[in-house]
C-alpha cells in the first residue's frame, strides 16, 4: 500500500530547463515518503483538470496553542490515502533567516521523523514551513522542535511571526538593529504569537532602511522602516571614482532624485532639509555615500492585500522613533492599537481597513498620538467634516461633550 | 492518583540569531560601511574594520526537500564554515570569508542545477504561493509556473543588464500571501465565476450570519433552498474574492472552465526615487495551460523585454510607465485595453483621468 506510485507525464515536464525544479525536490524524497508519491498523485490530477484538491483547513493544533499549525485535507482522500492529512507546521524562523549547517540539519532530521521531507525556506510572512504530515505527528514534532530550541510561528488571528531584513548583520544601510528588535518583540509577545485572541492577524515586519527588503509598506500591519534625520554622508572623491567609472552622476542620480535636492559639478551638494530619504543616491553610489548617523524608524500602519475590503499601503504613524533597547515607546504602542482594535475590530477586520471604517480621528487619540502632516498626502477635500462638540446658547447649558 | 502530564517546554521563541551569525558577521555586526558587486550574485562588504565577507546568491524553488537542504549545509560547511543564510525572496545565501572558494563554490551550485545571480539590476526569485501543491482556494498552480516563467527570465537572473530591478511575484488567489500586488509584473490567479452553494449541507458547516456578513459587496443573503437552511448568491454583485468560502467550505469557488491567470505591472516596495505604488492592471485573464502555461511565461517575457528596451537607466516598470503614460504602455506591449481594466469597486473614481494631459 506504501508503494503506490503514479505516472506523472505532465509533472515530468517541469523537470527540465535552467532553473531549480520543485518536481525534483518532490521526487527526491518520494521513494521513502508514501506520502509525497501520493502527492506527485494528486497533484498530477490537478493539473490534468485544471484545479486544486484540497480541502479547507480544519482545526488541527499542538496542546495550549492555537496558531502555527495549518490544517489541510484532501478531497481525493479514498484516492491518495497516504497524502489525506497533509497538515503545515510554521516553524518560528532566526531573525535574518540566518543558519548554522547544524540548525538546518536538527530541522531536516526532525521533519525526516515526523513528515514529508518537504518544506518551504522560507514562508511569505517569514516562517520555516514544513509541508505535510499527519494530525498524530503534531505533537511529536512539536515535542523535539521545542528541545532544541525551536518553537512554532503564528496562524490565524494572532500576532504573526515577526520578520526583518538582514540588517546591521551585514547591510551598511540598517538604520537600526531589526534583528535584535524583531527578536525581543517576538519574545515579548509570546502569548499573542501563540493563542489567537484578536479580531484578526496583525503582521509586524522591520525593514532596515527604505528599500524595504522585506516589503513591509505593502504586507505589514505594522510597518517599521529604519530612516535618519541628519545629513546623508558624503565622500566625495567616492563620488568621483563614480563618475569616472562611468555614473552620469548629473542626470541618472541628481535628475532622478524625487526631491530634486542634489546638484553635481565636481562636487555632490546635497540639501538635506529638502531630502525625503529615498534611498536612489545611495543605492546608486553605495562606496561613496551613506545614511547620516542620527538614525532611527519612520513607524507606518495599515497595510495588506485585497481581501476583504481592497489591499492598502501602510502610512505614516510616527515620522522619526528611536529604535533602542529595551524598545518600550513602541511596545507601548503596539499595544494601544491591539487594545483599541480589541475593542472596535470586527471578525477578519485588518488595522488598516478598521482605520478606515473608524477615522484616524478616532484612531489617533487612542494611540496617544496627535496629528501630524506627515501622517498625509494632503489635507481633505472634502468639507465633510466630522466635530466632536458644538456650542449651544447660554441658557441651554454648556458646550455639550 | 493522578499521573504527572509530561513537562512541555512551550513558548520559548525561535534561537538566537547570534549563534547562527557568521564569525566575520559578528564581529563586524553593525560596521559595516559600503558593498561592491564582484559580478552578478556575488556580493562583497566590506566593514569599517577592513574585514570582508563575500555572500553568494543562489536561486531555489522555495519548495524544497530536505536532501535539498542537507545538501546546503554540506556547501555551507565546505566553503562558509558551516554558515548561511536565506533572502526575502527565497534565495539561498552562502556568506565567505575566503574570495578563493567564491568560484568553486559557484561551480558546484551550477553542476548541480543551481543559478547564481539576483543580484541589483536582475530579476530576482519569484515570491510565489503554494498552488496546487497545498493550497484550498487557489485558482492556479504557482510552483509551476514559477519554473515555466524562470526557465525563460533565466538569462536575465544570472545577468544584471536590465535598466533595473524587476520584481516578480505570483500569487494563486486575491489572498496574496506575499507581495504580489506591489510588484514589477504579478501574476495573480483568478476566480471568475460566483460560489457554487452546497445547499444540502450549508446550513450545517457553516455560520449563515457570518457568511453574510463575509461578503464585502452584499452579494449573499440568507435563503432557505429546498426546506433546509443555505444562502443565495447574488451573481451580478459578486467579484470572486472567495472571502465567503475561506469562512465557508460549502461556498466552493474551484472551476476549471473559469479559473485562471491576470497579469498586473508597475508595483514596487522600494522607496527610492518614487513612492511605493500598488500594481496596475495589465491582463485580465490568460486561461490555465498546465504544466507550463505558454501564454502566461510569452505575457511576462514580452513585458520585461519592451520594458528592457524602453526604459531608461534606473527606471522601474511602473516609472518607466509614469513617464511614457498607459495608452503608450499598451501600444507598445500590444497589450488590448478592454473594459475589464477601468476600476469599479470603493474609490474607482480616483483613477479616472481627469485632466486633458494626453498624448497623440
Amino acid at each position: 500500500m506504501a508503494d503506490t506510485k503514479y505516472e506523472t507525464p505532465m509533472l515530468d515536464e517541469l523537470e527540465s530547463g535552467p532553473w531549480p525544479s520543485f518536481i525534483k525536490e518532490l521526487k527526491k524524497v518520494a521513494p521513502r515518503k508514501p506520502m509525497v508519491q501520493d502527492l506527485l498523485g494528486q497533484l498530477e490530477q490537478s493539473y490534468e483538470e485544471g484545479q486544486g484538491h484540497w480541502k479547507h483547513g480544519g482545526i488541527v493544533g499542538v496542546m495550549g496553542y492555537g496558531g502555527g499549525v495549518i490544517g489541510r485535507y484532501s478531497d481525493l482522500a479514498d484516492k491518495f490515502t497516504n497524502c489525506a492529512h497533509f497538515h503545515t507546521i510554521r516553524v518560528n524562523q532566526p531573525a535574518g533567516w540566518f543558519y548554522t549547517s547544524k540548525a538546518l540539519r536538527t530541522i531536516c532530521d526532525i521533519w525526516e521523523r515526523h513528515g514529508s521531507g518537504l518544506t518551504n525556506m522560507h514562508g511569505s510572512t517569514g516562517d520555516i514551513v514544513l509541508l505535510g504530515t499527519t494530525t498524530s505527528e503534531l505533537e511529536p514534532t512539536f515535542a523535539e522542535l521545542t528541545a532544541n530550541g525551536f518553537d512554532l510561528g503564528g496562524s490565524g488571528s494572532d500576532m504573526r511571526t515577526p520578520s526583518c531584513c538582514v540588517g546591521k548583520a551585514r547591510c551598511e544601510w540598517a538604520c537600526y538593529d531589526t534583528m535584535a528588535l524583531t527578536y525581543d518583540l517576538t519574545q515579548s509577545f509570546q502569548d499573542a504569537l501563540h493563542r489567537p485572541a484578536f479580531p484578526y492577524k496583525f503582521k509586524i515586519k522591520s525593514a532596515g532602511c527604505p528599500n524595504d527588503c522585506v516589503a513591509s509598506i505593502a504586507r505589514a500591519d505594522l510597518s517599521i522602516i529604519g530612516t535618519w534625520r541628519d545629513d546623508i554622508r558624503v565622500d566625495q572623491e567616492g563620488v568621483k571614482a563614480y563618475e569616472k567609472a562611468g555614473l552620469n552622476i548629473e542626470r541618472d542620480v541628481c535628475g532622478r532624485c524625487p526631491a530634486r535636492c542634489m546638484e553635481y559639478s565636481g562636487k555632490l551638494m546635497i540639501d538635506n532639509r529638502a531630502c525625503v530619504h529615498c534611498m536612489h543616491c545611495i543605492n546608486a553610489m553605495p562606496k561613496a555615500l551613506r545614511p547620516g548617523v542620527d538614525t532611527g524608524a519612520t513607524i507606518l500602519i495599515g497595510s495588506k492585500a485585497p481581501i476583504v475590503q481592497g489591499a492598502l499601503l501602510s502610512s505614516v504613524l510616527v515620522p522619526f522613533m528611536k529604535i533602542e533597547p529595551p524598545y518600550q515607546e513602541l511596545k507601548d504602542l503596539i499595544e494601544k492599537m491591539w487594545e483599541w482594535r480589541d475593542e472596535n475590530g470586527k471578525s477578519r477586520e485588518r488595522i488598516g481597513e478598521l482605520i478606515q471604517r473608524m477615522g484616524m480621528r478616532n484612531f489617533l487619540p487612542a494611540v496617544g498620538l496627535e496629528p501630524n502632516p506627515d501622517m498625509v498626502f494632503h489635507p481633505r477635500a472634502n468639507p465633510y467634516v466630522f466635530y466632536d462638540e458644538y456650542f449651544v446658547a447660554e441658557e441651554e447649558g454648556e458646550a455639550q461633550a | 492518583m493522578t499521573t504527572q502530564p509530561a513537562k512541555r517546554i512551550t513558548d520559548i521563541g525561535p534561537p538566537h540569531y547570534d549563534q547562527m551569525l557568521h564569525p566575520v558577521i559578528k564581529e563586524n555586526y553593525g560596521k559595516w560601511k559600503y558593498h561592491e558587486t564582484l559580478k552578478p550574485g556575488v556580493l562583497c562588504h566590506v566593514s569599517e574594520t577592513g574585514q570582508k565577507i563575500y555572500s553568494v546568491r543562489a536561486g531555489s524553488p522555495r519548495l524544497l526537500s530536505i536532501d535539498t537542504i542537507r545538501w546546503y549545509a554540506d556547501l555551507a560547511d565546505k566553503y562558509c564554515k558551516g554558515y548561511l543564510r536565506f533572502t526575502s525572496r527565497n534565495n539561498v545565501e552562502f556568506l565567505l570569508d575566503d574570495p578563493k572558494l567564491i568560484d568553486p563554490l559557484i561551480a558546484e551550485l551550477n553542476q548541480n542545477g543551481f543559478p547564481v545571480g539576483g543580484t541589483n539590476n536582475a530579476i530576482s526569485n519569484i515570491v510565489h504561493t503554494q498552488g496546487w501543491v497545498h493550497c484550498h482556494s487557489s485558482a492556479t498552480d504557482a510552483s509551476g509556473i514559477v519554473k515555466s516563467v524562470m526557465d525563460e527570465l533565466h538569462p536575465y537572473f544570472i545577468s544584471e543588464k536590465l535598466p533595473a530591478k524587476c520584481r516578480v511575484a505570483l500569487a494563486c488567489c486575491l489572498n496574496m500571501c506575499g507581495a504580489v500586488h506591489c510588484s514589477d509584473i504579478a501574476i495573480l490567479g483568478i476566480h471568475r465565476r460566483p460560489p457554487k452553494p452546497k445547499h444540502d449541507i450549508l446550513g450545517k458547516t457553516c455560520e449563515i450570519p457570518t457568511v453574510v456578513a463575509s461578503c464585502p459587496t452584499g452579494a449573499i443573503r440568507p435563503a432557505t433552498v429546498d426546506g433546509k437552511q443555505s444562502v443565495e448568491i447574488v451573481e451580478a454583485q459578486c467579484m470572486y474574492c472567495a472571502n465567503c468560502y475561506t469562512v465557508c467550505p460549502s461556498l466552493p469557488m474551484n472551476d476549471p472552465l473559469n479559473d485562471g491567470i491576470s497579469i498586473w505591472v508597475g508595483g514596487k516596495v522600494s522607496n527610492a526615487r518614487s513612492a511605493p505604488a500598488f500594481s496596475k492592471l495589465a491582463i485580465p485573464f490568460i486561461p490555465n495551460n498546465p504544466p507550463r502555461w505558454p501564454e502566461v511565461v510569452e505575457a511576462v517575457k514580452n513585458i520585461v523585454e519592451v520594458w528592457a528596451k524602453h526604459a531608461r537607466k534606473f527606471e522601474r516598470i511602473g516609472e518607466w510607465i509614469d513617464r511614457i503614460g498607459w495608452k503608450r504602455f499598451f501600444e507598445l506591449t500590444g497589450i488590448e485595453f478592454t473594459k475589464h481594466h477601468i476600476d469599479d469597486f470603493k474609490h474607482a473614481g480616483l483613477t479616472y483621468h481627469t485632466s486633458a494631459h494626453l498624448r497623440f
